[in-house]
């Protein structure tokens, strides 16, 4: 199963490079610069689809006690960092194009930064809270508490930016371009597609391995 | 008759280090039971999760009937607790302390019960001094005092020898003895033998989490019961002795 | 009910008799405060932009350490597990440390802003400014507690406590900034009432989630 999910993905993967940076048209804008977009778009998408894992196995595993969801749910936040930084990286190449600045404190911006602040700090306590259940627990409370923030911090900041600002702060205005063409639409579909998948089999991939870790450490603990 | 403490297959591991591998238990009303253990043994994880203190990972306890897992809250009444950690407030008196754990419990005719319960262990002259300049042993009767305050029917006491004078550890004996004729329970873990063997009407001994040995009190003599300490966790009397320093 | 008075009353006698918390937040979140003015010193025109962000900011880093302060204090002699011990509801033990931490908090502004007025020559006695403080104290009080529980027991906790607080405080510390700078302004209370019932939200959110969560956290 989860080498037809590779060699699909793979196969994906090449034909969504292809309509990226080939295929599809140059933006009135932004001209070139837009293909970044294809990158950082399905990889933003899946850093909040990996959070919004973690908040649902967190949740879970706090009602049902079942060491799974508390696997699944440390596996998927640390692709959902991984996947995080991806953005904050390609965002800020695609901001230093769109509004030649490598940074801006717009709404999504500073909540993307905000994002991978709280579950950095998620895989920090992971690292130092106690091992075994107590551990666990403290890392679900978070992913609950993390999550559940989010929204409130995009608002918030929102809510910022509809207010007049000190001088020589002003806000830039989000959406510079607009996606013109089909061609564009096709292939920003077929990315994030593509990136969904690699994120499906990368959770798989990492949940597994913990598996097999636990059951290890199972084994060697009944022989010691 | 319900039984005060009845306990199957507990379990409970700190990250790949199991405490409890299955334990299994059952104590009578009226029976106090002392468990030997070595270190590491898991007999202080035993004490913590039959006081809701830690989360088993698996198996089932009740205490008075209550279960552990459903009727936590209600549990909390029936127990009363002693361990390494006094639970007291350094800069509150003595008096203060156990107003204080009197009223989270809701005790009534509170009082009255602290007089009783200071007069119990002794502590009537020290009352209204703060817990900070109470010396160890005094401090220790103190939170044997916060932990029988409200009553309960079945005492966990893990270690609770540690820092008692020998004149505040006939307090206790006396304390336990008047519990159990009274119709409540004891668990006791200890490292000092003659204590234990003086204190329990019953004898287990845990290694690596389990319980490898139980017996009445009578049908042992201490001889005995040392060769079989022994035997069953590898450790000598003097081992023994010596982690208990 | 009793037991929360109880918990409350237990935290005031303490504190009033060691001063350990309040006093040397205080005298911290003081120094923060002057760290920021020899820093802006320079630039003496931006200050009535920045004060509200400079005491704000001095706040939450004083907030952080009041928070560590009131849990440690509590666990010097297992106190936290002798709550534990009590057959009272979990979100008791909750609600009582996040009252006291939040009454530790507030006499510690109630102690800065004064001097704050003074040194920035700015009128902070304003009635949004103290609903604003209030509201963002008891939000950094909800969050707060709950971290502050899990830190006791992790590693490099002076660290952690700060790394999972400041991150989730973001909106309130936003709110509380954009709030006083409306007062500020002259603004009257329509210009502060986004961010008071943002703030609000936060509390309410939060509250409930941490009464809810606290004694998964609590157990070992």
């Amino acid at each position: 199963m989860l080498s037809y999910l590779i060699v699909l993905g793979g196969a994906l993967m090449v034909a969504n490079l292809f309509l990226s940076l080939v295929w599809s048209p140059p933006d009135v804008n932004l001209t070139e610069g837009v293909r970044i977009f294809y990158f950082h778009a399905p990889v933003a998408w899946v850093s909040f689809l990996a959070f919004f894992i973690v908040f649902v196995a967190s949740i879970l595993y706090l009602t049902r006690k079942e060491q799974r969801w508390d696997l699944l749910a440390n596996a998927s936040a640390e692709i959902g960092v991984l996947f995080a930084t991806l953005m904050l990286i390609s965002g800020s190449l695609f901001a230093r194009i769109a509004w030649n600045v490598w940074w801006t404190w717009d709404p999504r911006l500073t909540t993307a930064l905000i994002l991978w602040f709280i579950y950095v700090g998620y895989l920090m306590l992971r690292a130092y809270a106690p091992q075994g259940a107590q551990g666990a627990r403290y890392a679900a409370v978070l992913g609950i508490i993390g999550f559940v923030d989010v929204p409130i911090v995009y608002f918030s900041v929102r809510l910022r930016t509809l207010h007049p600002r000190p001088i020589g702060t002003g806000g830039a205005e989000a959406d510079t371009f607009n996606l013109a063409s089909p061609e564009m639409v096709i292939t920003l579909v077929l990315s994030v597609l593509t990136f969904t998948l690699l994120f499906a089999a990368l959770l798989w991939l990492r949940y597994r391995m913990k598996e097999v870790e636990e059951a290890t450490e199972r084994i060697r603990r009944d022989y010691a | 008759m319900t039984p005060a403490i009845e306990i199957k297959g507990l379990q409970k591991s700190y990250g790949p280090r199991p405490a409890l591998r299955g334990v299994d238990l059952s104590l009578a009303f009226g029976q106090a039971l002392a468990i030997f253990g070595p270190n590491g043994s898991g007999k202080t994880t035993l004490i913590k999760v039959l006081a809701t203190l830690a989360q088993a990972d698996g198996g089932t306890a009740r205490i008075a009937g209550l279960d552990l897992q459903q009727s936590e809250t209600a549990l909390r009444r029936r127990i009363g607790v002693v361990t390494h950690q006094t639970y007291l407030y350094d800069d509150l008196t003595s008096y203060e302390n156990l107003r204080f754990y009197g009223r989270l419990f809701s005790v009534p005719h509170l009082e009255a019960r602290i007089s009783e319960v200071a007069a119990l262990l002794g502590l009537e002259e020290r009352m209204h001094q703060r817990v900070r300049t109470l010396s160890h042993g005094l401090q220790k009767r103190l939170s044997i005092a916060r932990a029988v305050l409200h009553g309960p029917q079945v005492l966990l006491l893990d270690e609770p020898e540690a820092g008692l004078d020998p004149q505040a550890q006939e307090v206790l004996a006396r304390l336990l003895a008047e519990h159990l004729h009274g119709g409540g329970a004891a668990l006791i873990t200890t490292h000092n033998v003659e204590q234990g063997l003086a204190l329990g009407s019953h004898v287990a001994i845990l290694a690596q989490g389990r319980v490898v040995y139980r017996q009445e009190r009578p049908a042992v003599t201490e001889a005995e019961f040392d060769e079989t300490y022994a035997r069953l966790t590898g450790a000598s009397r003097q081992a023994r002795d010596e982690a208990a320093q | 009910m009793r037991a929360l008075l109880s918990i409350l009353w237990k935290d005031l006698l303490l504190e009033i008799r060691t001063k350990e918390t309040v006093t040397p937040v205080l005298v911290f979140a003081l120094l923060v405060v002057v760290i920021f003015d020899f820093a802006l010193e320079p630039r003496r025109d931006l200050i009535v932009t920045v004060a509200p962000g400079v005491l704000w900011a001095s706040i939450t880093f004083a907030g952080v350490l009041g928070l560590s302060r009131t849990f440690t204090l509590e666990q010097e002699r297992g106190g936290l597990q002798g709550l534990m011990l009590a057959p009272i509801g979990r979100e008791v033990i909750y609600l009582g440390k996040f009252l006291s931490s939040f009454i530790f908090m507030l006499a510690v502004e109630a102690a800065i802003l004064p001097v704050f007025s003074a040194i920035f020559n700015l009128p902070f006695f304003l009635p949004q400014v103290w609903v604003q403080a209030i509201l963002a104290t008891l939000g950094y009080a909800a969050v707060g507690t709950v971290f502050a529980a899990m830190s006791l027991n992790t590693r490099a906790r002076d660290i952690m406590l700060p790394v999972l607080f400041f991150p989730i405080v973001v909106p309130v510390l936003m709110a509380a900034v954009e709030g006083t700078s409306a007062a500020l302004r002259g603004e009257s209370w329509s210009g502060a009432l986004r961010w008071i019932q943002l703030t609000a939200a936060f509390d309410i959110i939060f509250t409930v989630l941490g009464a809810m969560t606290f004694g998964l956290v609590l157990k070992e």
